[in-house]
């Protein structure tokens, strides 16, 4: 399992793009989303609203468990991704691609988001 | 995911790791959870077949002249009943009626029986039989680490057995057991799947459980069998509307309250242990019918778990026992005891509080899912 070096990671196990005008991308690590198993339901934020880094701002369903989904960093959210409302499974088959979750143009970051070599050390331990 | 205790491990762990599997502690044993997509192997077991460890169930050897005249006072069926080479399934009661277990019980022979447990009550299983024995002219044996058990189930699941053995599979019934040998290694083969599609439970050594698999492997190769894990054996049994203990089943429960009174045989001779409480709650639930168990399917996609509230009308009615997404019906679904007003199939109004929501769901009759025959 290797994790994308371009992206910052958080100890909830989601991932984070570089801004691009002040937008980045949200997901869950290929990690979290083995652990949780198939993905059967997502329940994203929704455009326009705010995010706190660290706060719930969903729920990944899964066959055995609900997972709530953090936000890594602070800020409105200004796009959800209706494919993978639609079709959940996105979250495993592509969970650094096509299974992203939501964007978000950041106020605040906190200070310890992980490199991938600090994410893979730290999802391997 | 895992605690930390000691957890034992099959005859097949080593093998289970080498493919790949997610283990998870259940009831203090290792087991594989999944190697894959428990979805994928859920419509596997459903359209072509499934390879499964469950040596974590508890075996226990019942023999003797009065074998079963001690199972038929210990459990609520009647087991003196049972031919040799046919299974039943039944239950083992409290005096007061609450279900400690259900059970599979194999009449071996005339006087050997093998009482089979789930794994998270063998011990208390076992307890229970050894106290119950007292004054029988039998003997309660500890066969838990005499066993691995592999179960192939799924539509393909005889033509791969019948490859390997020359045991008259045809003429082995939907509850029975018969000894053979299947890849070259004795087994006694049975036929009591808990999937709902047809399917065969393998008891062998565990010394032979490594070689059986891989000889189930190999003959399944051409027709899609895959390793399965816990996960997808839990959304095929509540698919086929099984009680799982924990869950639809518990010591808080008699056979009545479950629906499932008639796995208590009052005619049998002599008499058994929980006879007087069973009596009453037989005749509570008819003046006084209790919670039914019922399907619920979602008309939503978010997921029903154990414990969620059951609402109609602003009430609670009842309780989800187990919840899950189902992949033949491409819904969640779930079990739930409710309220007799609210248990016929169609009931309008009904839903379940999933974490401060209600979402709306239909009551269905079980099971939710039945193999064409």
């Amino acid at each position: 399992m290797s994790n994308p070096k371009e992206l910052r990671y958080s100890k909830e196990h989601e991932w984070l793009s570089a801004a691009e005008d002040g937008v980045s991308t949200v997901g869950i690590t290929e990690h979290a989303a083995n652990a949780l198993g198939d993905v059967v339901f997502v329940q994203l934020p929704e455009v326009g609203d705010s995010v706190s880094a660290g706060e719930t701002c969903g729920e990944l369903e899964s066959t055995k468990s609900v997972s709530d989904l953090y936000s890594p960093v602070s800020g409105e959210v200004t796009e959800v991704n209706e494919d993978v409302v639609n079709d959940p499974s996105l979250v495993n088959s592509a969970p650094f691609e096509g299974g992203w979750l939501f964007k978000v143009r950041i106020s605040d970051e906190p200070a310890d988001l992980l490199s991938a070599d600090e994410y893979t050390a730290f999802s391997a331990g | 995911m895992s605690s930390t205790g000691e957890l034992r491990h099959t005859a097949l762990d080593a093998l289970h790791r080498s493919l790949g599997a997610t283990m998870t502690d259940f009831a203090g044993w290792d087991m594989p959870l999944r190697y894959g997509s428990e979805r994928d192997e859920h419509i596997a077991v459903r359209t072509k077949a499934g390879l499964f460890d469950l040596s974590h169930m508890g075996e226990i050897t019942v023999t003797g002249p009065q074998a079963a005249t001690l199972l038929d006072f210990a459990l609520v069926g009647n087991i003196g009943g049972v031919k040799p080479g046919r299974a039943r399934y039944t239950m083992i009661c409290r005096p007061d009626g609450g279900i400690l277990d259900d059970l599979i019980v194999y009449r071996l022979g005339e006087t050997e029986y093998m009482v089979v447990a789930n794994a998270s009550n063998a011990q208390v299983v076992l307890d229970a039989l050894t106290e119950r024995a007292a004054g029988f002219d039998a003997e309660v044996r500890d066969d838990r680490d005499a066993y691995a058990l592999i179960a192939v189930q799924g539509p393909e699941s005889p033509g791969i057995l019948k490859s390997l053995t020359d045991a008259d599979l045809d003429g082995l019934k939907y509850y029975a057991g018969l000894p053979g040998t299947v890849a070259g290694v004795p087994a006694l083969i049975a036929r009591t799947g808990y999937t709902g599609e047809d399917g065969f439970e393998l008891f062998v050594k565990p010394e032979h459980a490594v070689e059986l698999w891989q000889g189930l492997t190999k003959a399944g190769e051409g027709v899609g069998l895959v390793p399965c894990g816990l996960s997808c054996r839990d959304t095929l049994r509540l698919e086929a509307g099984m009680p799982l203990y924990g869950h639809e089943l518990s010591t808080s429960l008699t056979p009545f309250d479950a629906g499932l009174g008639r796995v208590v045989k009052f005619e049998k001779e002599g008499d058994f242990v929980g006879r007087e409480a069973l009596r009453e709650a037989a005749a509570r639930a008819e003046q006084n019918p209790p919670r039914v168990l019922v399907g619920l399917v979602a008309e939503g996609r978010r997921v029903p778990r154990a414990g969620y509230a059951v609402v109609a009308g602003g009430e609670v009615i009842g309780e989800v026992t187990s919840g899950a997404p189902s992949p033949t019906l491409g819904k969640p679904i779930a079990m739930a005891y409710v309220d007799a007003t609210h248990a016929t199939p169609g009931s309008a109004g009904v839903g379940v509080d999933i974490r401060g929501s209600h979402e709306p769901y239909e009551v269905v009759a079980l099971p939710f899912y039945k193999r064409q025959k």
